[in-house]
């Protein structure tokens, strides 16, 4: 799911339920591939996922705060060079996402290039609008800052298996009927596209031509009002599994996280590692 | 958009969070988890379903329609936030800081917009007549449009907020009148219709299929549970939120300093010192004054007219007020709304 904005890519190839269809499943691949990358073996996914949650809150912190663009691509760059060392496939996992928000956040931030006033660098040739310094900077500022959010998010999943993002945020307060929810909701998600997405496969297979777009739209909501009916007598069904298995409103869960010799050590590297590009953002206020 | 909206977004989401978890706890009691679970699930799923809406192009729903109006305003709230938390963190999509942000514009004020369209629109009319098909598609496509206006608002106000020394916008760079249109066109067009198609849609499918989850919310059923105490229970919220409001320009003068605004002198001066470690969480600033600042300052305040004080609080006051004044108009309408549908809905149950 690269896909950045509500306005899609069009695509005649497929038809609409091809590319629903297709659009579920790549989800699908996304969730079961975070996992698969984060039960491995690597320098990231060695830590403490309270370390690596403090980490990258703290880094996102410090990317939005900074002043200077200098700063933020030190901090992607450390970060990607995290990634390979954790052994994430970097072009395979990124570039989709890096691209995704380089196409939505850039669209956004273009005309920046030409509206915001200031020293005229060059004109558009032909055209002879301005295109400005500080309109520059802000639109690379706009770029800079999602990209780095965004890639600092990926990292945590791709390296913390979602239970244990969750257990960590339960370590940072958050109450645990919200952790709890978010859980559940996490593997229902799953199954929920893979139900849409075997609802839309269905379809497919007894479709023979080209879809009215009116047809499409009924057959998508259709789609919807079915999952929606699932889901509410599936979340009946699963309260009174709940209740059978002894569950009397309050979720609890196992806490075995133990904080060793290496993950203060990461902590302290993460820590100065915020706080340098903090100090170094804020006061070079000039790239 | 800004560390400092990001902040202020979450501040003003999270006491609708709070009331939200509170009451659906009171109403579902031990289903509460497994039922919004479920839904934020379904919530999620369906921001997937990109739909071609009349004009050739295809877009794709929130779904705060539908969820406010089979599940009731204040789980659709919940839903919709875990959804767009799911989405941000895990696929990237919407980044991480714009979540408080997202949910504010999306789940609170989408939700609340919708529903109480769809309750006024739709009133007494029966659970398989299109007027509440109709009165659905309304409701998504006013709620939707709502949000964005909200949000274009937020992102208006930033580069009159925040500016680096060289007077570029540091954060989202348009200004209100260019942020406002834009997202109303994008969102009167194309978003609003799939909101529209998505909402109407499923329910005049739930119409065929199961007309009884439609009962809840309509306004005819004997326990109005989404309605009958929205109003009344939850005031201090619409109380706390409306002293939010006003004292929201107060706090922009008397914070006195903007924080990474320091002029070379401040560093000298032992009362801002502190001001400037307190607004940058005790980390005290450095006894020098920074080689680079002191140089700039020379250059800094003459030749660009927006660093004139006066000048600058003149715009950026009434900005804020008429982005409070905006709000403020929208939460009272929403307000109003859902009085009159509460009451209305309260007095022919009574009555029945």
């Amino acid at each position: 799911m690269g896909e950045q904005s509500f306005i899609a890519h069009r695509s005649h190839s497929k038809g609409l339920i091809g590319r629903l269809s297709h659009g579920l499943a790549h989800a699908v691949q996304h969730i079961v591939d975070a996992e698969d990358f984060a039960s491995r073996d690597g320098l990231l996914q060695r830590l403490d996922p309270r370390v690596k949650l403090a980490a990258v809150l703290a880094l996102v912190i410090v990317a939005v705060a900074s002043r200077s663009l200098l700063v933020l691509a030190a901090l992607l760059v450390v970060t990607t060079a995290l990634a390979s060392l954790s052994g994430l496939p970097v072009a395979r996992l990124f570039r989709p996402v890096w691209l995704g928000v380089l196409a939505f956040t850039g669209l956004i931030a273009l005309p920046a290039l030409l509206l915001v006033p200031g020293d005229v660098l060059i004109r558009v040739p032909g055209l002879g609008w301005p295109v400005t310094l500080q309109g520059l900077r802000s639109a690379a500022f706009l770029v800079a800052r999602s990209e780095m959010s965004t890639t600092l998010g990926l990292l945590l999943v791709l390296t913390t298996r979602w239970a244990h993002v969750l257990k960590a945020l339960r370590s940072f307060g958050v109450p645990m009927i919200i952790v709890a929810i978010l859980g559940m909701t996490y593997r229902y998600v799953l199954l929920l596209l893979e139900l849409a997405h075997q609802m839309f496969e269905a379809r497919r297979s007894r479709h023979v031509g080209i879809l009215a777009p009116r047809d499409g739209r009924r057959i998508a909501t259709a789609t919807a009002g079915v999952l929606l009916l699932r889901s509410l007598e599936m979340s009946g069904d699963i309260h009174l599994a709940m209740v059978a298995r002894g569950y009397r409103g309050e979720p609890r869960t196992l806490d075995d996280f133990a904080f060793c010799r290496r993950d203060w050590q990461a902590l302290v590297v993460m820590i100065a590692i915020a706080a340098i590009a903090l100090v170094v953002g804020l006061w070079s206020a000039l790239p | 958009m800004s560390p400092e909206t990001c902040v202020a977004a979450c501040a003003v989401a999270a006491p609708f969070w709070y009331v939200a978890v509170r009451k659906v706890k009171k109403n579902v009691e031990s289903k509460a988890v497994p039922l919004l679970a479920v839904t934020s699930a379904f919530s999620f799923v369906v921001m997937m379903f990109n739909l071609p809406v009349p004009g050739g192009t295809t877009a794709h729903a929130v779904g705060m329609g539908i969820a406010a109006i089979v599940l009731g305003v204040w789980p659709a709230i919940l839903a919709v936030s875990i959804a767009l938390f799911i989405q941000a963190l895990f696929f990237g999509d919407g980044g991480l800081t714009s979540f408080g942000a997202n949910s504010l514009n999306m789940a609170v004020l989408g939700c609340l917009v919708a529903y109480g369209v769809y309750r006024l629109v739709a009133a007494k009319a029966p659970l398989d007549s299109p007027r509440r098909v109709l009165a659905a598609a309304l409701g998504g496509y006013v709620g939707i449009n709502a949000a964005a206006l909200l949000a274009a608002v937020e992102f208006g106000i930033q580069p009159l907020l925040f500016r680096d020394a060289s007077g570029a916008p540091l954060y989202a760079p348009y200004p209100l009148e260019v942020a406002v249109p834009a997202m109303a066109f994008a969102h009167l067009t194309i978003a609003g219709a799939a909101e529209a198609i998505v909402t109407g849609g499923i329910v005049a499918y739930l119409q065929r299929a199961n007309p009884s989850l439609l009962l809840a919310t309509s306004g005819l059923a004997g326990r109005d549970e989404a309605t009958a105490t929205s109003w009344w229970s939850t005031r201090w919220l619409w109380a706390g939120l409306g002293g939010l409001m006003i004292l929201s320009p107060l706090g922009l003068v008397a914070a006195g300093i903007a924080w990474g605004e320091w002029g070379a002198g401040d560093f000298a001066d032992p009362a801002v010192r502190d001001q400037i470690s307190q607004a940058s969480g005790n980390v005290a600033p450095p006894a020098q004054v920074p080689t680079g600042l002191e140089q700039l300052s020379s250059i800094w305040t003459a030749p660009i007219p927006d660093y004139a004080p006066a000048f600058m609080h003149d715009e950026r006051f009434g900005y804020i007020v008429s982005a409070v004044i905006g709000s403020g108009l929208i939460l009272l309408l929403v307000v109003a709304v859902s009085w009159i549908v509460g009451r209305f809905g309260r007095s022919t149950t009574s009555a029945a």
